[in-house]
């Protein structure tokens, strides 16, 4: 077998990236995500995870999969199912043709993940490469290297019901461009993310929802403050545990405008990825000063003000981000 | 700079001996894809976290040993689950798992609606029926 794991930060780009270079279009992890307009930012005060308001540095679950089908003209088969049987022998027939499969999993029933990174997370994107005996090769993206599965709890993760229910999903390539119009498709893409940021005119997604974010920890002050380390400790495990490769994919972000600036030669683009950095740097500050206030051994007060200053100034850097990369073509 | 000599290596138990891949610069300030054995700063919030639940399900345990609820209602919590995220996954309305906390009603239930809460929650009928021991 040909297949090569590759280890990325984040499930989704990380198995987009893999697909397509395992069927000749060779693209990066940040090629990926930055291709399909997955920065992003969303405060949802009112769509509640586990009791926590919902937070996101990227866009929806899927919307990787689907903006690079429809940037780089890539397409993809998706197949679901309405019982686990036929989800299972669907599965083995396209091993059997020798396809790498992506399916879309719970994270908290497969059964490599430590008990330490169990939650559940319906929308978890793998690849399954090889069937033994009862036993799935996997290749999961967050991991270091593949993994394996035993039939049983794989087809558990990929069934779960509830929100994002996966229905047995499982998906791939049907045609592979060969090569990508950088020159055309780049522009295209960056100034969509540049401009969804700054101009989004709700108050919960881009630098609005970070103001909006900015203004409920301020009010957090006359709360209770077994909940308000909750609320500010979920913030932080959005940007940093959930396969962001660091600062809420930022870092990615800019090594994706780094990547672009030497592919279309943009001076403007190499200096605006060296500005993503210093913001990705910025939103690890604010990790850290929130990780330090809410530690047990902490007895002070807790900061509101300063946390939200930090967090408004981080909003203030990324404007300045996107505002140069509209001018960059 | 986030660079390469400067990407948090702490070894944070929340890994479980794993490593996660992050982006950081090398010296001439290319990007790259670094392993990373964690950052002392997410293991502080994924344990907070983890806290949280593991507080939750004690919390459970004793409401269940007082007879106020269910063995249901302190399995929910230690498989990390709450009202809302069990209801969904047995495809329910919230009332009706929320009956199924109390005592009385639990007892009664139907072998068929034991297999379903059984299958949701990856428990076997008998553990489900019951209390484990306490293992802290």
């Amino acid at each position: 077998m040909q297949f090569k794991h590759q280890h990325a930060a984040h499930c989704e780009s990380g198995v987009m990236s893999s697909m397509c270079t395992n069927h000749g279009l060779v693209l990066s992890e940040a090629m990926v995500f930055g291709l399909s307009n997955a920065l992003s930012f969303v405060y949802l005060p009112f769509v509640k995870i586990g009791g926590m308001p919902l937070v996101a540095y990227r866009s929806m679950p899927k919307s990787i999969i689907k903006g690079l089908q429809k940037n780089i003209g890539m397409k993809m088969k998706v197949e679901k199912f309405s019982n686990p049987e036929q989800g299972g022998k669907r599965l083995d027939e396209l091993l059997a043709q020798g396809k790498i499969v992506g399916a879309q999993t719970s994270v908290f029933w497969l059964p490599y993940f430590p008990e330490e990174m169990r939650f559940h997370f319906n929308a978890h994107n793998l690849m399954i490469v090889d069937k033994t005996n009862d036993t799935y090769t996997i290749s999961d993206p967050v991991f270091e290297h593949l993994v394996e599965s035993d039939s049983k709890s794989l087809l558990k993760a990929r069934f779960v019901k509830g929100v994002m229910a996966p229905k047995g999903a499982l998906y791939y390539p049907t045609f592979v461009p060969e090569s990508i119009d950088y020159q055309k498709v780049l522009p295209k893409c960056i100034k969509k993310t540049a401009k969804t940021m700054l101009k989004t005119p709700v108050p919960i997604a881009g630098l609005k929802g970070m103001h909006t974010l900015a203004r409920h920890i301020r009010r957090l002050e006359k709360k209770d403050e077994h909940s308000n380390k909750l609320f500010l400790g979920n913030i932080i495990r959005m940007q940093e545990e959930i396969g962001t490769g660091g600062a809420g994919f930022r870092f990615i972000y800019a090594s994706f405008l780094q990547e672009s600036g030497e592919l279309i030669n943009n001076q403007d683009l190499i200096k605006a990825s060296q500005m993503m950095t210093a913001t990705g740097d910025a939103w690890r500050e604010f990790a850290l000063l929130i990780a330090k206030s809410i530690r047990s051994k902490n007895k002070k007060a807790i900061d509101y003000q300063a946390i939200a200053e930090k967090l408004e100034s981080v909003a203030d850097l990324e404007k300045k981000v996107y505002t140069f990369l509209l001018q960059a073509f | 700079m986030m660079e390469i000599n400067d990407v948090p290596q702490d070894a944070i138990s929340t890994y479980a001996e794993n490593k996660k891949a992050v982006y950081a610069t090398d010296k001439n300030g290319q990007y790259a894809v670094v392993s990373s054995s964690g950052w002392d700063v997410e293991e502080e919030v994924t344990k907070q976290a983890l806290t949280e639940l593991q507080r939750q399900a004690d919390l459970a345990y004793q409401a269940v040993v007082s007879g106020s609820k269910s063995p249901l209602y302190y399995h929910m919590y230690a498989q990390r689950m709450d009202v809302t995220v069990l209801a969904q996954s047995m495809g329910m309305f919230k009332w009706r798992v929320k009956r199924h906390l109390q005592p009385d009603t639990f007892k009664s239930l139907s072998a068929g609606m034991f297999a379903r809460y059984s299958d949701a929650l990856g428990l076997d009928v008998e553990q489900l029926k019951k209390l484990p021991e306490l293992k802290y």
